[in-house]
Protein backbone atom coordinates (compact mmCIF):
# COMPACT_ATOMS: atom_id res chain seq x y z
CA UNK A 1 0.00 0.00 0.00
CA UNK A 2 1.65 3.08 -0.86
CA UNK A 3 0.73 4.94 2.71
CA UNK A 4 2.73 1.67 4.13
CA UNK A 5 6.62 3.44 6.06
CA UNK A 6 8.83 1.44 4.48
CA UNK A 7 9.38 -1.26 7.10
CA UNK A 8 12.65 -0.79 9.20
CA UNK A 9 14.70 -3.72 10.63
CA UNK A 10 16.47 -3.27 13.90
CA UNK A 11 19.50 -2.68 12.25
CA UNK A 12 18.59 -0.09 10.27
CA UNK A 13 17.78 1.43 13.35
CA UNK A 14 20.74 0.64 15.31
CA UNK A 15 22.73 1.65 11.96
CA UNK A 16 21.31 5.81 12.29
CA UNK A 17 23.48 5.74 15.92
CA UNK A 18 26.65 7.00 17.02
CA UNK A 19 28.78 4.31 19.18
CA UNK A 20 32.21 4.80 20.77
CA UNK A 21 33.41 1.13 21.11
CA UNK A 22 35.27 -0.12 24.53
CA UNK A 23 37.60 -2.86 23.72
CA UNK A 24 35.94 -4.71 27.27
CA UNK A 25 32.25 -5.59 27.66
CA UNK A 26 30.28 -3.53 30.31
CA UNK A 27 28.10 -6.41 30.88
CA UNK A 28 28.52 -9.92 32.25
CA UNK A 29 27.00 -13.00 32.33
CA UNK A 30 26.89 -14.65 35.87
CA UNK A 31 25.82 -18.36 34.83
CA UNK A 32 25.12 -19.91 31.73
CA UNK A 33 23.70 -22.39 33.28
CA UNK A 34 21.28 -19.96 34.80
CA UNK A 35 20.09 -18.92 30.49
CA UNK A 36 20.43 -22.82 29.77
CA UNK A 37 17.75 -23.62 32.26
CA UNK A 38 15.44 -20.20 31.82
CA UNK A 39 12.37 -21.28 29.67
CA UNK A 40 11.33 -18.31 27.26
CA UNK A 41 14.64 -16.37 28.03
CA UNK A 42 12.82 -12.50 28.40
CA UNK A 43 16.54 -10.48 27.42
CA UNK A 44 16.23 -12.02 23.85
CA UNK A 45 13.23 -10.60 23.07
CA UNK A 46 12.81 -7.26 25.55
CA UNK A 47 15.90 -6.21 25.03
CA UNK A 48 15.27 -3.30 22.76
CA UNK A 49 19.02 -3.35 21.06
CA UNK A 50 19.08 -7.21 20.74
CA UNK A 51 21.88 -7.62 22.34
CA UNK A 52 21.24 -10.87 23.91
CA UNK A 53 20.88 -13.75 21.56
CA UNK A 54 20.42 -17.20 22.14
CA UNK A 55 22.76 -19.48 20.20
CA UNK A 56 21.00 -22.73 19.76
CA UNK A 57 23.78 -24.47 18.38
CA UNK A 58 26.54 -23.52 21.31
CA UNK A 59 23.94 -23.73 23.94
CA UNK A 60 25.31 -20.27 25.12
CA UNK A 61 23.62 -16.69 24.96
CA UNK A 62 25.74 -14.41 22.79
CA UNK A 63 26.46 -10.86 24.47
CA UNK A 64 26.72 -8.28 21.71
CA UNK A 65 27.51 -5.20 23.96
CA UNK A 66 29.02 -3.06 21.83
CA UNK A 67 25.07 -2.90 19.98
CA UNK A 68 23.60 -1.79 23.94
CA UNK A 69 21.29 1.02 23.52
CA UNK A 70 21.94 1.42 27.49
CA UNK A 71 18.13 2.30 28.31
CA UNK A 72 19.05 -0.22 31.41
CA UNK A 73 16.42 -2.94 31.15
CA UNK A 74 18.84 -6.18 31.21
CA UNK A 75 19.03 -5.86 35.03
CA UNK A 76 15.47 -6.35 35.36
CA UNK A 77 14.33 -8.29 32.06
CA UNK A 78 16.39 -10.98 33.92
CA UNK A 79 14.05 -13.50 36.22
CA UNK A 80 17.37 -14.85 37.50
CA UNK A 81 19.43 -11.44 37.84
CA UNK A 82 21.77 -13.41 35.86
CA UNK A 83 22.83 -10.30 33.90
CA UNK A 84 25.21 -8.04 34.92
CA UNK A 85 24.95 -4.43 33.60
CA UNK A 86 26.98 -1.18 34.41
CA UNK A 87 27.38 1.83 32.54
CA UNK A 88 30.15 1.92 30.08
CA UNK A 89 33.36 3.46 31.00
CA UNK A 90 33.47 7.06 30.79
CA UNK A 91 33.04 8.21 27.22
CA UNK A 92 32.25 4.73 25.79
CA UNK A 93 28.87 3.67 24.81
CA UNK A 94 26.11 5.78 22.62
CA UNK A 95 25.63 8.87 22.06
CA UNK A 96 22.57 10.26 21.07
CA UNK A 97 21.52 13.24 19.35
CA UNK A 98 17.69 13.53 19.83
CA UNK A 99 18.05 11.39 23.13
CA UNK B 1 39.99 23.38 51.02
CA UNK B 2 42.21 21.26 48.90
CA UNK B 3 41.97 21.29 45.12
CA UNK B 4 39.84 17.70 44.82
CA UNK B 5 36.95 18.78 47.72
CA UNK B 6 34.02 20.28 46.29
CA UNK B 7 31.30 21.79 48.40
CA UNK B 8 29.35 19.31 46.11
CA UNK B 9 30.05 16.72 43.75
CA UNK B 10 26.46 15.79 41.63
CA UNK B 11 26.40 13.00 39.52
CA UNK B 12 24.61 13.00 36.43
CA UNK B 13 23.87 16.46 34.24
CA UNK B 14 20.35 16.14 33.20
CA UNK B 15 17.15 17.83 34.56
CA UNK B 16 17.91 17.00 38.56
CA UNK B 17 21.56 17.58 38.30
CA UNK B 18 21.83 21.04 36.83
CA UNK B 19 19.10 22.24 38.51
CA UNK B 20 20.85 21.59 41.71
CA UNK B 21 23.82 22.68 40.28
CA UNK B 22 22.64 26.01 39.35
CA UNK B 23 20.98 26.60 43.10
CA UNK B 24 24.27 26.05 44.57
CA UNK B 25 27.00 27.40 42.59
CA UNK B 26 24.21 30.90 42.13
CA UNK B 27 24.84 30.85 46.34
CA UNK B 28 28.49 30.59 46.10
CA UNK B 29 29.15 26.91 46.25
CA UNK B 30 31.98 25.12 45.10
CA UNK B 31 30.43 22.27 42.50
CA UNK B 32 31.21 19.79 40.21
CA UNK B 33 28.79 18.51 37.86
CA UNK B 34 30.03 14.58 36.88
CA UNK B 35 28.22 13.13 33.10
CA UNK B 36 29.56 9.85 31.84
CA UNK B 37 28.17 11.26 28.53
CA UNK B 38 30.79 12.75 25.71
CA UNK B 39 28.14 15.90 26.43
CA UNK B 40 25.36 16.45 28.55
CA UNK B 41 22.02 14.30 26.95
CA UNK B 42 24.36 11.80 25.29
CA UNK B 43 22.87 9.00 27.43
CA UNK B 44 19.45 10.49 27.80
CA UNK B 45 16.09 9.80 27.08
CA UNK B 46 12.36 11.52 26.52
CA UNK B 47 9.42 11.81 24.59
CA UNK B 48 10.06 14.86 25.45
CA UNK B 49 7.66 17.39 26.81
CA UNK B 50 8.89 20.35 29.12
CA UNK B 51 6.92 22.16 31.66
CA UNK B 52 7.68 25.86 32.36
CA UNK B 53 6.82 26.40 35.61
CA UNK B 54 9.91 24.24 37.31
CA UNK B 55 12.18 25.48 34.70
CA UNK B 56 11.14 28.92 35.32
CA UNK B 57 12.05 28.50 38.79
CA UNK B 58 15.65 27.78 37.85
CA UNK B 59 16.29 29.90 34.47
CA UNK B 60 13.71 32.90 34.72
CA UNK B 61 12.70 33.89 31.45
CA UNK B 62 14.43 30.87 30.22
CA UNK B 63 11.84 30.59 26.75
CA UNK B 64 13.93 33.82 25.34
CA UNK B 65 16.95 31.46 24.97
CA UNK B 66 15.93 27.58 25.76
CA UNK B 67 16.19 25.41 22.42
CA UNK B 68 12.00 24.82 22.78
CA UNK B 69 10.56 23.43 19.88
CA UNK B 70 6.77 23.95 19.87
CA UNK B 71 4.73 25.71 22.84
CA UNK B 72 2.05 22.79 23.26
CA UNK B 73 -1.41 24.11 22.52
CA UNK B 74 -3.20 20.98 21.53
CA UNK B 75 -3.14 17.48 23.97
CA UNK B 76 -5.09 14.61 22.28
CA UNK B 77 -5.74 11.56 23.78
CA UNK B 78 -6.48 8.49 21.06
CA UNK B 79 -8.55 5.23 22.77
CA UNK B 80 -7.74 2.66 20.16
CA UNK B 81 -8.96 -0.34 18.52
CA UNK B 82 -6.90 -1.68 15.16
CA UNK B 83 -8.81 0.55 12.79
CA UNK B 84 -10.61 3.09 14.56
CA UNK B 85 -10.12 5.78 17.39
CA UNK B 86 -11.78 7.51 20.03
CA UNK B 87 -10.68 11.34 19.78
CA UNK B 88 -10.56 13.58 22.85
CA UNK B 89 -8.28 16.51 23.70
CA UNK B 90 -8.42 19.90 24.93
CA UNK B 91 -7.04 22.74 22.68
CA UNK B 92 -6.67 26.18 23.62
CA UNK B 93 -4.08 28.97 21.90
CA UNK B 94 -4.41 30.64 25.46
CA UNK B 95 -1.60 28.03 25.48
CA UNK B 96 0.35 29.52 22.91
CA UNK B 97 1.76 32.80 24.87
CA UNK B 98 5.13 32.80 26.29
CA UNK B 99 5.79 31.41 28.63
CA UNK B 100 3.56 28.53 27.34
CA UNK B 101 2.57 25.93 30.24
CA UNK B 102 4.72 23.43 27.88
CA UNK B 103 6.82 23.00 25.17
CA UNK B 104 8.21 19.74 23.04
CA UNK B 105 11.99 19.80 23.19
CA UNK B 106 14.75 17.90 22.01
CA UNK B 107 16.51 16.15 25.14
CA UNK B 108 20.16 16.28 24.18
CA UNK B 109 19.89 20.06 22.74
CA UNK B 110 17.95 20.88 25.64
CA UNK B 111 20.20 19.36 28.26
CA UNK B 112 23.38 20.48 26.33
CA UNK B 113 21.55 24.69 26.67
CA UNK B 114 20.69 23.69 30.35
CA UNK B 115 24.35 22.90 31.31
CA UNK B 116 26.21 25.61 29.82
CA UNK B 117 24.20 27.85 32.01
CA UNK B 118 25.80 25.52 34.96
CA UNK B 119 28.86 26.29 33.64
CA UNK B 120 28.04 30.39 33.26
CA UNK B 121 27.03 30.15 37.02
CA UNK B 122 30.24 28.74 37.72
CA UNK B 123 29.68 25.23 37.96
CA UNK B 124 32.56 22.62 36.62
CA UNK B 125 30.89 20.11 34.64
CA UNK B 126 33.44 17.10 34.00
CA UNK B 127 32.09 15.02 30.88
CA UNK B 128 32.88 11.41 30.04
CA UNK B 129 33.21 10.37 33.66
CA UNK B 130 31.15 7.59 34.84
CA UNK B 131 31.00 7.17 38.82
CA UNK B 132 31.62 3.61 39.83
CA UNK B 133 31.12 3.67 43.25
CA UNK B 134 30.93 5.86 45.97
CA UNK B 135 33.44 6.68 48.79
CA UNK B 136 32.65 6.68 52.65
CA UNK B 137 33.89 7.41 55.68
CA UNK B 138 32.50 6.63 59.16
CA UNK B 139 29.11 5.71 57.31
CA UNK B 140 28.78 8.95 55.26
CA UNK B 141 29.44 9.41 51.97
CA UNK B 142 32.12 11.70 51.61
CA UNK B 143 33.15 11.06 47.20
CA UNK B 144 32.58 8.96 44.65
CA UNK B 145 35.03 7.01 42.70
CA UNK B 146 35.24 6.95 38.82
CA UNK B 147 35.56 4.05 36.37
CA UNK B 148 39.17 5.41 35.75
CA UNK B 149 40.24 5.15 39.61
CA UNK B 150 39.90 8.91 40.32
CA UNK B 151 38.79 9.61 43.73
CA UNK B 152 36.54 13.15 44.06
CA UNK B 153 35.63 14.36 47.06
CA UNK B 154 32.77 16.73 48.30
CA UNK B 155 30.96 17.41 52.07
CA UNK B 156 27.50 16.36 49.57
CA UNK B 157 26.97 13.73 46.60
CA UNK B 158 23.97 14.62 45.07
CA UNK B 159 22.37 11.29 42.75
CA UNK B 160 21.14 12.33 39.72
CA UNK B 161 22.26 9.13 37.67
CA UNK B 162 18.86 8.39 36.85
CA UNK B 163 17.07 5.34 36.23
CA UNK B 164 19.61 3.49 36.00
CA UNK B 165 21.03 5.19 39.61
CA UNK B 166 24.59 3.18 40.53
CA UNK B 167 24.49 6.26 42.97
CA UNK B 168 21.70 4.73 45.10
CA UNK B 169 22.55 1.15 44.86
CA UNK B 170 25.75 1.62 46.38
CA UNK B 171 24.56 3.97 49.31
CA UNK B 172 22.59 0.90 50.18
CA UNK B 173 19.57 3.42 49.64
CA UNK B 174 17.58 0.75 47.16
CA UNK B 175 17.88 -2.79 45.80
CA UNK B 176 17.74 -3.27 42.29
CA UNK B 177 14.10 -2.35 40.65
CA UNK B 178 11.89 -5.07 40.05
CA UNK B 179 10.61 -5.50 36.27
CA UNK B 180 6.94 -4.20 37.38
CA UNK B 181 8.48 -0.92 38.77
CA UNK B 182 9.57 0.16 35.48
CA UNK B 183 8.74 0.41 31.93
CA UNK B 184 10.58 0.06 28.85
CA UNK B 185 10.26 3.09 26.21
CA UNK B 186 11.29 2.96 22.28
CA UNK B 187 10.86 5.94 20.38
CA UNK B 188 11.60 7.14 16.87
CA UNK B 189 12.69 10.80 15.75
CA UNK B 190 11.40 11.40 12.48
CA UNK B 191 11.79 14.27 9.88
CA UNK B 192 9.54 15.70 8.06
CA UNK B 193 9.23 19.50 6.69
CA UNK B 194 7.65 22.50 8.89
CA UNK B 195 4.77 23.08 6.99
CA UNK B 196 3.88 18.82 6.58
CA UNK B 197 3.77 19.26 10.20
CA UNK B 198 1.85 22.31 10.58
CA UNK B 199 -0.63 20.94 8.02
CA UNK B 200 -1.11 17.65 9.18
CA UNK B 201 -1.27 18.64 13.25
CA UNK B 202 -3.64 21.79 12.21
CA UNK B 203 -0.66 24.00 13.83
CA UNK B 204 0.81 27.52 13.06
CA UNK B 205 4.16 28.89 13.63
CA UNK B 206 5.62 27.45 16.64
CA UNK B 207 2.92 26.20 18.14
CA UNK B 208 2.36 22.30 18.85
CA UNK B 209 0.38 18.84 19.51
CA UNK B 210 0.59 15.59 21.70
CA UNK B 211 -0.89 12.92 20.99
CA UNK B 212 -1.16 9.91 23.55
CA UNK B 213 -2.76 6.71 22.48
CA UNK B 214 -3.93 3.76 24.40
CA UNK B 215 -5.66 0.61 23.35
CA UNK B 216 -5.07 -2.23 21.16
CA UNK B 217 -1.46 -0.73 20.40
CA UNK B 218 0.36 -2.21 23.22
CA UNK B 219 -1.39 -5.47 22.64
CA UNK B 220 -2.64 -5.53 26.46
CA UNK B 221 0.63 -4.21 27.77
CA UNK B 222 0.27 -1.92 30.24
CA UNK B 223 1.58 1.34 28.60
CA UNK B 224 0.63 3.58 26.33
CA UNK B 225 1.67 5.45 22.57
CA UNK B 226 2.82 8.58 21.88
CA UNK B 227 3.30 10.68 18.86
CA UNK B 228 5.01 14.45 19.80
CA UNK B 229 5.23 17.14 17.55
CA UNK B 230 8.55 19.26 17.19
CA UNK B 231 9.39 21.94 14.98
CA UNK B 232 10.53 19.82 11.97
CA UNK B 233 10.53 16.19 13.08
CA UNK B 234 7.91 14.27 14.80
CA UNK B 235 8.46 12.01 18.28
CA UNK B 236 6.61 8.71 17.80
CA UNK B 237 7.30 5.97 20.60
CA UNK B 238 5.74 3.71 23.08
CA UNK B 239 6.42 2.55 26.53
CA UNK B 240 5.51 -0.69 28.14
CA UNK B 241 5.71 -2.04 32.06
CA UNK B 242 8.71 -4.40 31.56
CA UNK B 243 7.11 -7.15 33.06
CA UNK B 244 4.76 -7.28 30.27
CA UNK B 245 7.26 -7.61 27.83
CA UNK B 246 9.10 -10.56 29.80
CA UNK B 247 5.88 -11.91 30.06
CA UNK B 248 4.69 -11.60 26.53
CA UNK B 249 8.52 -11.97 24.73
CA UNK B 250 6.96 -8.57 22.73
CA UNK B 251 9.97 -7.13 21.05
CA UNK B 252 9.60 -3.17 21.49
CA UNK B 253 11.03 -2.73 18.30
CA UNK B 254 8.68 -5.08 16.46
CA UNK B 255 5.98 -3.10 18.53
CA UNK B 256 7.06 0.50 17.39
CA UNK B 257 6.92 -0.56 13.50
CA UNK B 258 3.31 -2.08 14.24
CA UNK B 259 2.91 1.51 15.35
CA UNK B 260 4.14 2.88 12.33
CA UNK B 261 2.18 1.02 10.33
CA UNK B 262 -1.26 1.99 11.92
CA UNK B 263 -3.82 2.83 9.78
CA UNK B 264 -4.64 6.05 11.77
CA UNK B 265 -0.69 6.63 12.81
CA UNK B 266 0.37 6.11 9.04
CA UNK B 267 -0.42 9.03 7.40
CA UNK B 268 0.84 11.39 10.31
CA UNK B 269 4.15 10.17 9.49
CA UNK B 270 4.13 9.58 5.48
CA UNK B 271 7.05 10.53 4.04
CA UNK B 272 9.25 10.84 7.04
CA UNK B 273 13.02 9.65 7.28
CA UNK B 274 13.57 8.48 10.98
CA UNK B 275 16.45 9.94 12.16
CA UNK B 276 17.37 8.31 15.32
CA UNK B 277 15.96 5.23 17.05
CA UNK B 278 16.25 5.46 21.23
CA UNK B 279 15.16 3.45 24.26
CA UNK B 280 15.38 3.72 27.84
CA UNK B 281 13.74 2.50 31.39
CA UNK B 282 11.21 4.95 32.97
CA UNK B 283 11.76 4.21 37.09
CA UNK B 284 7.28 3.91 37.42
CA UNK B 285 7.50 2.33 40.55
CA UNK B 286 6.34 5.53 42.10
CA UNK B 287 5.61 6.89 45.79
CA UNK B 288 5.56 2.96 47.13
CA UNK B 289 8.94 2.79 45.10
CA UNK B 290 10.86 5.34 46.42
CA UNK B 291 14.10 4.94 48.00
CA UNK B 292 15.22 7.08 51.31
CA UNK B 293 16.05 10.60 49.48
CA UNK B 294 18.84 10.92 51.92
CA UNK B 295 21.36 9.51 54.03
CA UNK B 296 24.52 10.99 55.57
CA UNK B 297 26.62 12.76 53.02
CA UNK B 298 24.33 11.81 50.57
CA UNK B 299 20.73 12.89 48.27
CA UNK B 300 19.06 11.49 45.47
CA UNK B 301 16.97 13.78 43.01
CA UNK B 302 15.12 13.13 39.95
CA UNK B 303 14.93 9.88 37.99
CA UNK B 304 17.17 8.13 40.72
CA UNK B 305 14.63 8.56 43.28
CA UNK B 306 11.87 7.26 41.00
CA UNK B 307 10.49 10.81 40.64
CA UNK B 308 7.75 9.81 37.68
CA UNK B 309 4.54 10.59 37.82
CA UNK B 310 3.13 8.73 34.72
CA UNK B 311 -0.38 9.23 35.05
CA UNK B 312 0.48 13.06 33.66
CA UNK B 313 3.33 12.11 31.59
CA UNK B 314 5.60 14.42 34.61
CA UNK B 315 8.99 13.50 35.63
CA UNK B 316 11.71 16.12 33.93
CA UNK B 317 9.45 18.68 36.15
CA UNK B 318 9.74 16.14 38.84
CA UNK B 319 13.43 16.05 38.50
CA UNK B 320 14.00 20.00 38.50
CA UNK B 321 12.00 20.32 41.17
CA UNK B 322 13.73 18.42 43.24
CA UNK B 323 17.21 19.15 42.26
CA UNK B 324 16.25 22.72 43.07
CA UNK B 325 15.67 21.37 46.29
CA UNK B 326 18.02 19.30 47.15
CA UNK B 327 20.58 22.49 46.16
CA UNK B 328 18.77 24.41 48.94
CA UNK B 329 19.30 21.41 51.34
CA UNK B 330 22.80 21.51 50.74
CA UNK B 331 23.16 25.34 50.99
CA UNK B 332 21.22 24.99 54.23
CA UNK B 333 23.73 22.27 55.63
CA UNK B 334 27.08 24.84 54.39
CA UNK B 335 25.23 27.50 56.88
CA UNK B 336 24.91 25.02 59.47
CA UNK B 337 28.48 23.01 58.66
CA UNK B 338 26.55 20.02 59.33
CA UNK B 339 26.36 17.18 56.38
CA UNK B 340 24.69 14.45 58.69
CA UNK B 341 21.83 12.52 57.67
CA UNK B 342 19.47 14.48 60.40
CA UNK B 343 20.62 17.71 58.54
CA UNK B 344 19.65 16.89 55.30
CA UNK B 345 16.07 15.44 56.30
CA UNK B 346 14.69 18.55 55.66
CA UNK B 347 15.10 17.59 52.24
CA UNK B 348 12.31 14.62 52.68
CA UNK B 349 10.36 17.76 53.86
CA UNK B 350 11.14 20.34 51.43
CA UNK B 351 9.49 17.48 48.72
CA UNK B 352 6.69 16.43 50.73
CA UNK B 353 5.58 20.28 51.53
CA UNK B 354 6.01 20.83 47.56
CA UNK B 355 3.57 19.31 44.59
CA UNK B 356 6.56 16.41 44.67
CA UNK B 357 5.46 14.17 47.11
CA UNK B 358 1.66 15.32 47.05
CA UNK B 359 1.37 14.74 43.37
CA UNK B 360 3.54 11.13 43.79
CA UNK B 361 0.90 9.99 46.98
CA UNK B 362 -1.65 10.84 45.39
CA UNK B 363 -1.15 8.53 42.49
CA UNK B 364 0.43 5.72 44.39
CA UNK B 365 -1.87 3.48 43.51
CA UNK B 366 -2.39 3.61 39.84
CA UNK B 367 -0.12 1.60 38.48
CA UNK B 368 -1.48 -1.45 40.78
CA UNK B 369 -5.09 -1.12 40.02
CA UNK B 370 -4.13 -1.02 36.37
CA UNK B 371 -2.02 -3.89 36.50
CA UNK B 372 -4.62 -6.28 38.21
CA UNK B 373 -7.20 -5.29 35.58
CA UNK B 374 -5.31 -5.13 32.57
CA UNK B 375 -8.18 -5.91 30.68
CA UNK B 376 -9.66 -2.14 30.63
CA UNK B 377 -6.83 -1.07 28.66
CA UNK B 378 -7.87 -3.40 25.69
CA UNK B 379 -12.20 -3.49 26.78
CA UNK B 380 -12.69 -0.24 26.99
CA UNK B 381 -11.16 1.30 23.81
CA UNK B 382 -13.38 -1.98 22.21
CA UNK B 383 -16.66 -1.07 23.33
CA UNK B 384 -16.05 2.51 23.21
CA UNK B 385 -15.42 2.34 19.43
CA UNK B 386 -17.81 0.26 18.80
CA UNK B 387 -20.31 2.25 20.49
CA UNK B 388 -19.42 5.06 18.65
CA UNK B 389 -19.81 3.25 15.38
CA UNK B 390 -23.43 2.30 16.51
CA UNK B 391 -24.15 5.62 17.39
CA UNK B 392 -22.75 6.98 13.89
CA UNK B 393 -24.05 4.41 11.76
CA UNK B 394 -26.75 4.88 9.19
CA UNK B 395 -28.15 2.34 8.25
CA UNK B 396 -31.53 2.58 8.13
CA UNK B 397 -31.99 0.34 11.04
CA UNK B 398 -34.26 2.18 13.87
CA UNK B 399 -31.56 4.54 16.93
CA UNK B 400 -33.07 2.55 19.54
CA UNK B 401 -31.99 -0.81 17.85
CA UNK B 402 -28.68 0.84 17.82
CA UNK B 403 -29.15 1.46 21.29
CA UNK B 404 -29.81 -1.94 22.77
CA UNK B 405 -26.98 -3.63 20.89
CA UNK B 406 -24.55 -1.05 22.82
CA UNK B 407 -26.00 -2.09 25.73
CA UNK B 408 -26.53 -5.85 24.93
CA UNK B 409 -22.19 -5.47 23.84
CA UNK B 410 -21.24 -3.75 27.37
CA UNK B 411 -23.52 -6.14 29.33
CA UNK B 412 -21.54 -9.35 27.78
CA UNK B 413 -18.44 -7.87 27.11
CA UNK B 414 -17.98 -6.45 30.45
CA UNK B 415 -21.28 -6.02 32.55
CA UNK B 416 -22.73 -2.97 34.29
CA UNK B 417 -21.35 -3.97 37.66
CA UNK B 418 -17.57 -4.27 36.54
CA UNK B 419 -18.04 -1.37 35.14
CA UNK B 420 -19.15 0.50 37.67
CA UNK B 421 -16.41 -1.40 40.01
CA UNK B 422 -13.84 -0.38 37.29
CA UNK B 423 -14.68 2.91 37.22
CA UNK B 424 -14.60 3.19 40.99
CA UNK B 425 -11.44 1.12 41.07
CA UNK B 426 -9.65 4.10 39.26
CA UNK B 427 -11.44 7.09 40.83
CA UNK B 428 -9.77 6.07 44.11
CA UNK B 429 -6.37 5.42 42.49
CA UNK B 430 -5.81 8.91 41.07
CA UNK B 431 -7.60 10.38 44.17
Amino acid sequence: MADEPKPMTLEDKLGLLTYKNDHQSHIKIHSNDVCLKCPNKPCTTGCPAAVYVWDEAQKKLIVSYENCIECGAARMLCPYENIEWNPPRGGFGVSYKFG
Amino acid sequence: MSDDKFDSIIVGAGPAGVAAAITMARAGLNVALLERGEYPGAKNVQGAVLYSKMLADVIPEFWKEAPLERALVDERLWVMTEDSAIQLGYKSTKFAQDPANSYTIIRVEFDKWFSKKAEEAGVTLLTGVTVSDILKKDGNVVGVKTTEGDELFADVVIACDGANSIMAQKAGLHREWSSQEVALGVKEILALPREVIEDRFGLEGNQGSTTEMIGDITKGMMGYAFLYTNKETLALGLGCALDDFQRTNIKPYDLLEELKRHPLIRRLIRGSKSLEYSAHIIPEGGFNSMPPLYTGGMLLAGDSAQMINPTHREGSNLAMASGKMAGETVIEAKKKGSFSAKTLSVYRKKLEDSFVLKDMDDHKDIEEKVRKNRDILTVYPRLACDAAHEYLLVDGVPKRDHQRRIIRRIRRERGIFQMIKDAISLRHAIG
